[in-house]
């Protein structure tokens, strides 16, 4: 199980590297976030959570069925939005906040 | 290598659920004098380390209304086929909704009722949004001035003299910097040990793992290398739990209502029994019958209940609820949700958890060890299972008090600092030997793989269906053996990797020793967690603990009799 990070979007803050609880994460010699050991990735999402640019995603190893999407997650205060970016592109949002926590 | 010196009245090892609860009950303590110096070391980083990285979303002990913490204690004896201690388990079990209060007092959601109460799943459950439980706990540990905590920090080795405790040695993950810390008392908890076996599916995603990863037994085999004792490791924790994710169950059994079935249609539950370890059980005869694949599953329910149930796994296993989403649109670009949500079911790959079963330190009624001003809280504490993470926070609680009152009562003397600098030239030694060797044939990684080979063929792992014999038994103490012997010749680049093969030794240590409990118990008590091959069957002159202590390199095995609810258990050494 592991994470991809969006070079593209990473501002090399650190954070992530800063809580991951692995030690699996550093910033490269450009400054940007890298897993320097993916297969020992947990999937906790501490680091998806982490990062306010939205810059990591979590997927799922094809050999536990992953069939190619990810996962991000976005802050709104106390509402998290949770992205399903689907393989063909299509997004899928399933909104988290202290007034739906309780279904189940 | 650099050495850091602190100094701490009270040193806590691990900054998990019951580390940082530690850190903030010392720091609130009313004491007479100055306040303590608390000293929180964590080899990750407090805000998301150890089992509640990704979050929780229920409390699983809790004392419902119209519900004795003695009814508790019976609940988890039951579960556990009598080998608990009921002293311990008691006086978590008066505390547990204490704790609850505090997290909801740090900022928790907890669910409620329509009546204000708590809302309860069953009578000793109650619903959280817990996905941020962690950095809550964090946040509060930050708050107490009196507290330091040490990020980053892997504690190797306890500092002792005469078995009495004088602090711990660690190495920095990031930076070269030996850490000697000193402090008249110690509370460990460092969680309880994965990594052991091999897991449902090894290699890219050997880390789907259910328990953390990242905890390796660390507080086991510093303690079982001081000479301290340890209880009932025999009883490995199988856990159910959805196929892939590798995430918990509860909240499909209890909140949807999902009940097991086979591939037939046929709920299958009941035929086997309720109790954690009979529901794996059932589900490793049912496949052995040709019966499978198993699977929990809800009756029929709208879409608005898979999106809540979706929601709800993001609280704790966020990849579970991905595996949801990507089975219900199986590469369409639409999400079609499934008539009647659910999850394949399998057993993981046994763990050593003192926080659902009972291996773990041997403690007295006050959680102390038999290493004098020890003490141990949480998942790595033995004799009291189903603690979970209100549990854990009710052990630290009672270990606080007690070892502040020790560490008042017995300073360390000046002399031991002298003996204290042997021993951290001892280790520091032995970390620059890993780190100046200029090559090694192996690495940590092959010799941790090696080793879950051989506990799962030979100690009853998923492969060998969770049973084994004598014969394979000692089979897997030789190669644990042989594998100690070449972890000595391994080599570190830098210092993750340093904590890469003190992992491994830890985990090899902690081997070593459940391999003697496992031979000791002649009988199989709880079949779902393991079937020892000559003893198939659960005997009642098999009710009383299994524990060992290390002495002279050997895993000595010794027997104690039961401890009851109503007694009080002090050590006699
Ligand atoms: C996936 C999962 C889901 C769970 N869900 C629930 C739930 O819904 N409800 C519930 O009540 N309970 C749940 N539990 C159980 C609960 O999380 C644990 O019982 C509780 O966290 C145990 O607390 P602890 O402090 O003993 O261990 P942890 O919280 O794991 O803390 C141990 C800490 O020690 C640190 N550490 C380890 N070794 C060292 C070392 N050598 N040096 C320094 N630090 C070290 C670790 O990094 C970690 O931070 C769950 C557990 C898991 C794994």
């Amino acid at each position: 199980m592991s994470i991809r990070i969006d070079a593209g979007a990473c501002t090399g803050c650190g954070r992530c590297a800063e809580i991951c609880p692995g030690a699996l994460l550093r910033l490269d010699e450009a400054g940007r976030a890298e897993c320097r050991y993916p297969g020992d990735c947990w999937s906790c999402a501490a680091c998806v959570k982490a990062c306010g640019r939205g810059a990591i995603a979590l997927y799922r190893a094809p050999e536990l069925g992953g069939l190619g999407a990810t996962l991000r997650v976005k802050k709104r205060g106390e509402a998290l939005a949770w992205e399903f970016t689907l393989p063909g592109g299509a997004v899928y949002v399933i909104n988290s906040q202290p007034g739906n926590a309780g279904e189940y | 290598m650099r050495i850091r010196h602190i100094d701490a009245d009270l040193l806590i090892i691990g900054g998990g659920a019951a580390g940082c609860y530690a850190a903030i009950r010392a720091a609130r303590a009313a004491v007479p004098g100055p306040a303590p110096r608390i000293a929180l070391v964590e080899k990750a980083h407090i805000e998301r380390s150890g089992c509640l990285a990704a979050g929780v979303n229920a409390i699983n002990a809790y004392i419902g209304e119209g519900r004795r913490p003695e009814d508790y204690v019976d609940y988890a004896s039951r579960d556990a086929a009598g080998i608990v201690r009921g002293d311990l388990l008691l006086s978590m079990a008066r505390r547990l909704n204490g704790t609850v209060r505090a997290l909801e007092e740090m900022g928790l959601l907890v669910l409620k009722d329509g009546a204000g109460g708590y809302a309860a799943r069953g009578w000793r459950n109650v619903r959280i949004r817990g996905e941020n439980i962690k950095p809550l706990l964090a946040a509060a540990v930050s708050a107490e001035s009196s507290v330091a905590v040490f990020n980053r920090v892997n504690v190797t080795a306890y500092l002792t003299e005469d078995n009495r405790i004088r602090g711990a040695v660690g190495f920095g993950v990031t930076e070269a910097v030996c850490y000697v810390f000193s402090a008249p008392a110690v509370i460990c908890a460092t969680g309880g040990a994965a990594g052991l076996y091999r897991p449902n599916s090894p290699g890219f995603a050997g880390h789907a793992l259910w328990y953390s990863p990242f905890n390796t037994g660390a507080g086991l085999a510093m303690g079982i290398l001081a000479g301290a004792e340890m209880t009932t490791l025999e009883m490995r924790f199988v856990a159910l739990r959805c196929k892939g994710s590798i995430a918990p169950t509860g909240t499909l059994a209890q909140d949807a209502g999902a009940e097991q079935l086979n591939r037939l249609g046929e709920a299958y539950g009941e035929r086997y029994g309720l109790s954690t370890a009979e529901r794996v059980y059932g589900t490793r005869r049912e496949n052995a019958a040709g019966r499978g694949p198993c699977f929990l599953r809800a009756a029929r329910a709208g879409s608005g209940q898979w999106e809540a149930l979706c929601r709800s796994y993001l609280n704790m296993s966020p990849v579970q609820t991905l595996q949801w989403v990507e089975e219900a649109s199986a590469f369409s670009g639409n999400v079609t949700p499934p008539p009647a949500p659910g999850a394949e079911i399998e057993g993981t790959e046994p763990y050593v958890n003192g926080g659902h079963c009972a291996g773990g330190y041997w403690v007295d009624s006050d959680r102390q060890t038999t290493l004098n001003g020890l003490f141990a809280a949480g998942d790595v504490a033995g004799g009291c299972p189903q603690k979970y993470v209100s549990g854990a926070m009710a052990e630290a609680e009672i270990a606080v008090f007690a070892a502040l009152d020790y560490a008042r009562r017995c300073p360390l003397s000046p002399a031991s600092v002298k003996a204290r600098d042997s021993s951290v030239r001892e280790a520091l030694a032995e970390a620059e030997r890993f780190l100046r060797r200029p090559a090694a044939l192996f690495t940590a990684d092959q010799l941790e793989e090696a080793m879950q080979q051989s506990m799962d063929s030979y100690a009853g792992g998923i492969g060998a269906q969770y049973r084994y014999n004598g014969a394979q038994l000692a089979r897997a103490g030789d190669r644990i053996g042989q594998l100690l012997r070449l972890s000595e010749a391994l080599r570190a680049t830098d210092m993750r990797e340093l904590m890469r093969i003190y992992e491994l030794r830890e985990r090899l240590i902690l081997c070593r020793s459940l391999l003697a409990h496992l031979e000791a118990r002649r009988e199989s008590r709880w079949p779902g967690f393991g079937e020892y091959a000559e003893y198939p069957e659960a005997e009642d002159r098999w009710l009383l603990y299994v524990n060992s202590r290390l002495r002279a390199g050997e895993v000595r095995i010794l027997f104690r009799d039961l401890v009851g609810k109503d007694e009080r258990y002090e050590h006699t050494h």
